[in-house]
C-alpha cells in the first residue's frame, strides 16, 4: 500500500485519461438520448488522442519546428533537442476522422428525428416494436 | 510542462465532461462541449503539440460546436438524462 500511492500520483495524467475514457465509455452505454450518445463518442476519442499525444512529450525539449529557414547556414539538428512529432501528425488525422464521424452521426439522428419525431432511445424502440 | 497548469486544466476537462454529460438541455451540452473542445486545445499546446492545437481550436471546438447547435435547432432541446 505504501508503495502503491506515489506510483499512482507519479502517472496522475495517465489515470485522468483513463477516467475520461470511462466517462466516454458510460455515456455510450447508458444514457438514453442520441445527441448524449455522441457526445460520448467525441470524449472517448478525445482521450484517446491525449494519451497517444502526452507519448511524444519529453522533459526540456522544444516544439518540433527548425528555427533554420530555407536557404540560411546549414545548422546541426539534434533530434533529442525536439518532441517527438510522430504521435502529433498521426493524430491530426484522428481530430479530422473524428469531426466526419460526428457529421455523419448528427446526420443520421437528424434522419431518425424526422421518421420517429424523439431522439430517446427508449421512445424509439417502443414505437420500433408496435408496428 | 508545469504539473499545476496541467493538473488544473485536466482536472477542469473532467468537470466540463461531466457537466456535458449530465446538463437536462442539448444546447447547454453542446455549449459545454464545446468549452471541453477549447481546453483540450490548452492541454495541447501545453504538451508542446501545437499543429494539433490548432487544428482541435478550428475543427473540435469550431466546426464540432456549429454542428451539435445545428442538430440541436433542427430536433428539440428536451432530454430526459
Amino acid at each position: 500500500m505504501s508503495e502503491l500511492i506515489p506510483t499512482i500520483i507519479a502517472k496522475y495524467n495517465y489515470w485522468i485519461y483513463i477516467t475520461l475514457m470511462m466517462i466516454g465509455l458510460y455515456a455510450m452505454i447508458a444514457k438514453n438520448n442520441l445527441v448524449k450518445k455522441i457526445v460520448g463518442m467525441n470524449i472517448f476519442q478525445t482521450a484517446i488522442i491525449l494519451f497517444y499525444v502526452s507519448i511524444g512529450v519529453k522533459k526540456g525539449a522544444t516544439i518540433p519546428i527548425s528555427t533554420g529557414g530555407h536557404g540560411a547556414a546549414h545548422e546541426v539538428v539534434h533530434a533529442a533537442d525536439y518532441l517527438n512529432p510522430l504521435p502529433h501528425v498521426l493524430m491530426l488525422t484522428a481530430i479530422v476522422v473524428g469531426v466526419a464521424t460526428l457529421g455523419v452521426a448528427l446526420a443520421l439522428a437528424l434522419r431518425i428525428y424526422s421518421r420517429y419525431n424523439t431522439l430517446e432511445e427508449d421512445e424509439i424502440l417502443a414505437q420500433i416494436r408496435k408496428k | 510542462m508545469f504539473w499545476q497548469i496541467d493538473l488544473a486544466i485536466l482536472t477542469l476537462v473532467v468537470v466540463t465532461a461531466v457537466g456535458s454529460l449530465m446538463v437536462k438541455d442539448l444546447l447547454g451540452a453542446a455549449i459545454l462541449f464545446g468549452a471541453y473542445s477549447f481546453l483540450m486545445c490548452l492541454l495541447w499546446s501545453i504538451m508542446g503539440a501545437v499543429d494539433v492545437a490548432f487544428t482541435e481550436a478550428s475543427v473540435g471546438a469550431g466546426v464540432s460546436s456549429v454542428f451539435f447547435v445545428a442538430a440541436v435547432f433542427r430536433t428539440s432541446r428536451r432530454t430526459k438524462d
